[in-house]
């Protein structure tokens, strides 16, 4: 009985998905569906090697300060870091004292109110904030951005496909439309084309416009590819800033249970030598 | 419970004996996981994976009861405090990667676990209450998992509840009503996510519960073996320790390398990177997906594509809960009496074709909803039905099995009578069972 109704029940099934199978066959052999713009002129991140990838990996000091320096003169007019605090910079080698006069001299104060009148008003920021948020809401940022709205960047690296290389891309991927692209995917107004974003157009515009754009304090050649590079480090660093001691911990883990898991073996040897099964 | 020739629990120490006579708690473990319980010699590695799922519950409760110190399950704070735990919290990314990684490896061994047991017949009897009681543990898991994915609120979170309680209003008429009883409103918002942490902390300890009916039902009859021949003679067996705890420590072992690797060095890999975006109501994503390891059951939903007498949404709903509940009825479906595949040339074909079928459900699961992906998961579905409903009925009843050992030990042994340098345990079941041959 289970099996008659089993039968007649999956019977039922296969008829429906033989006719859905049926019906999209036929639609798919009249109308074999067309490559979508995005799908044929969408580009995959850039091969790039940062100093972080691998077991191993770790971040290079320098570059973390080099990538900070272009986030603060470059990126900061527009997206926050609403995860990060000044103090976190101590990570990246800067001394107590640089960090202070960093939050001092951040273009953003940090809102606040008036110990008297309780009125509100903003402060000189000190290591324990968090970066202030460029916008003051959400309406703000649009009304400054052409209606879009700049993400914020602590988790950028996380939460967008190949991370760090696809900033990386994106931010040296500007040019002009191909001439075989279909008009209604060309840029509108405000709207820049760059095959590494998803649907090709974007509001931002190029942030990295020329080399020298930003004067790096180690006479490092800020080429755009440099700071473009840099800029994709920094931006691991705020998203994973415990990417090192996860790698470390994770080699450290790795010889233990090694050593463990050969120990197990020999015990599982020992205790089954000379039975057979 | 168990063999006659399963040896008795002996207190050596007076504490022990003292223990014992008034709480006799170390002769459950002695019995159940001791010297005390006889276990076939024979079995393989994949045995080694129901004791693999009690460990991958265990880091869950473990790591969740810790995350859920730091958690704060409010709309506006989830998202944060969960980066509160990834920066502030003491080795937090630590505890919060291993939850998450965890959840994958528990449906990992879990999935090969459930495999094992389709292939060498583990769900047939007497062993059916052992497989029910597992399909409860699987839907308490699948349950669990998909509320703890909700949790930290970010784009996959929101979308991925509105998605799968949006498949309550397929239900004719009492659909929606349901869909904003379970949400506790339109939309997944505060309530929702309030009721997903409650009962996701919930839901791990019933799993727990479950677990021990599972073991206690598998310690009836006693375990299986790979060939599927039931245990006749204490040469059949060996204690469950020190002989399985052994294999079980390696099996742990190398278990625990492969979580490490992805825990250390990918932790992201099995996730989704929209999860990084905090959730918001105005935005949908690109491609809804679930979990990897929910795919092969949304390709099974989404392969259902016309109204065909019933809407298309309510064929696939049905067929999606349809595929998980016909495994409830697989002790009757197949009724060959010879359990393991090892015996049964034509349904290993069969098993390893579904193998392959469930893969290629998983990977269009996962792939956005479109041509060539929904046909081949319409293809992929149907065999999936025709396995279960139609092959494997028709196959027990017509196949011809190859002849299974006369005994358990007679497969292992080939005949042989003496084994080289027996261990000390093997010394003594022999000379128990020297009048037996």
């Amino acid at each position: 009985m289970v099996r008659l109704i089993g039968a007649l029940i999956g019977l039922g099934f296969i008829l429906v998905l033989a006719v859905s199978l049926i019906t999209g066959a036929v639609g798919f052999l009249r109308e074999p569906p067309t490559e979508t713009i995005e799908h044929k002129f969408h580009k995959h991140a850039k091969d790039v090697a940062f100093s972080f990838d691998g077991p191993f990996g770790k971040f290079d000091r320098q570059q973390l300060q080099r990538g900070f320096q272009v986030y603060k003169e470059v990126c900061a007019a527009c997206h926050g870091l609403n995860l990060v605090a000044f103090r976190n910079l101590a990570d990246l080698g800067y001394e107590e004292p640089e960090i202070k006069a960093i939050a001092e001299q951040w273009q953003i104060e940090v809102p606040d109110i008036n110990p008297d009148t309780g009125e509100a008003t903003t402060r000189k920021a000190i290591p324990a904030d968090r970066f202030p948020e460029p916008y003051a809401n959400e309406v703000a940022a649009r009304a400054a951005n052409n209606n879009a709205m700049p993400p914020d960047l602590s988790l950028i690296v996380k939460a967008r496909h190949d991370g760090a290389a696809y900033i990386y891309s994106l931010l040296t991927g500007y040019q002009n439309p191909p001439a075989n692209l279909p008009p209604e995917a060309r840029p509108g107004q405000g709207l820049y084309y760059n095959p590494y974003f998803p649907n090709l157009n974007l509001a931002m515009p190029p942030p990295i416009t020329a080399d020298g754009q930003v004067t790096y304090a180690d006479g490092t050649p800020a080429t755009r590819d440099q700071m473009a590079k840099d800029v994709a480090a920094f931006l691991t660093w705020t998203a994973e800033p415990n990417l090192e001691s996860r790698h470390r911990t994770g080699i450290a883990v790795l010889i233990f249970l090694i050593i463990a898991t050969v120990l197990a073996y020999m015990a599982y040897q020992n205790v089954w030598a000379g039975r057979k099964h | 419970m168990s063999f006659p020739w399963a040896k008795p629990y002996e207190p050596k120490h007076p504490f022990m004996r003292w223990m014992d006579e008034r709480l006799p708690l170390p002769r459950l473990v002695w019995n159940s996981v001791g010297g005390g319980y006889p276990v076939p010699r024979n079995l393989n590695h994949f045995w080694n994976f129901g004791v693999l799922a009690g460990v991958a519950l265990t880091i869950q409760i473990v790591t969740g009861i810790v995350l859920a110190m730091h958690y704060a399950p409010a709309g506006e704070l989830a998202f944060e405090s969960v980066e509160h735990i990834m920066r502030n919290v003491n080795q937090g990314w630590l505890i919060r990667y291993a939850h998450a990684n965890g959840a994958s490896f528990f449906f990992i061994v879990t999935y090969i676990h459930i495999f094992r047991g389709l292939y060498y017949g583990s769900y047939k009897a007497p062993r059916e209450m052992v497989w029910l009681l597992g399909l409860v543990i699987f839907l308490l898991m699948m349950a669990t998992a998909f509320m703890g994915y909700v949790l930290p609120w970010g784009q996959m979170s929101f979308w991925g509840a509105k998605v799968i309680t949006g498949l309550f209003g397929a239900i004719p008429l009492i659909g929606e009503p349901i869909q904003v009883w379970l949400l506790g409103g339109f939309a997944p918002d505060n309530a929702a996510l309030n009721r997903f942490f409650s009962l996701h902390y919930l839901l791990p300890f019933v799993i727990a519960g479950v677990v021990i009916l599972h073991i206690w039902a598998l310690h009836i009859p006693g375990s299986g073996n790979p060939t599927g021949v039931d245990v006749k003679s204490p040469q059949d067996t060996v204690p469950f320790h020190p002989y399985y705890t052994a294999k079980d420590g390696f099996g742990l072992g190398l278990f625990l390398i492969a979580f490490a690797i992805m825990l250390f060095f990918l932790p992201n890999y099995l996730g989704h990177a929209d999860n990084y975006i905090p959730a918001n109501p105005l935005a949908t994503p690109a491609h809804i997906v679930p979990e990897w390891y929910f795919w092969p059951f949304y390709a099974i939903l989404r392969a259902f594509t016309v109204d065909f007498i019933l809407p298309a949404k309510l064929w696939g709903v049905l067929a999606m809960f349809a595929s998980i509940l016909l495994l409830f009825f697989l002790p009757w479906l197949d009724r060959s009496p010879v359990r393991s595949g090892s015996y049964r040339p034509r349904f290993k074909q069969f098993f390893w074709i579904l193998v392959i079928d469930v893969l290629i459900l998983g990977y269009c699961g996962g792939a956005p909803a479109e041509e060539p992906y929904v046909m081949i998961s319409q293809v992929a579905t149907i065999y999936y039905f025709a396995h279960f409903l139609i092959i494997l009925p028709i196959l027990s009843a017509t196949e011809k099995t190859l002849p299974l050992p006369a005994s358990i030990s007679e497969s292992v042994l080939h005949g042989e009578t003496a084994e080289a340098a027996p261990a000390k345990a093997a010394r003594k079941s022999r000379a128990r069972s020297a009048p037996a041959e």
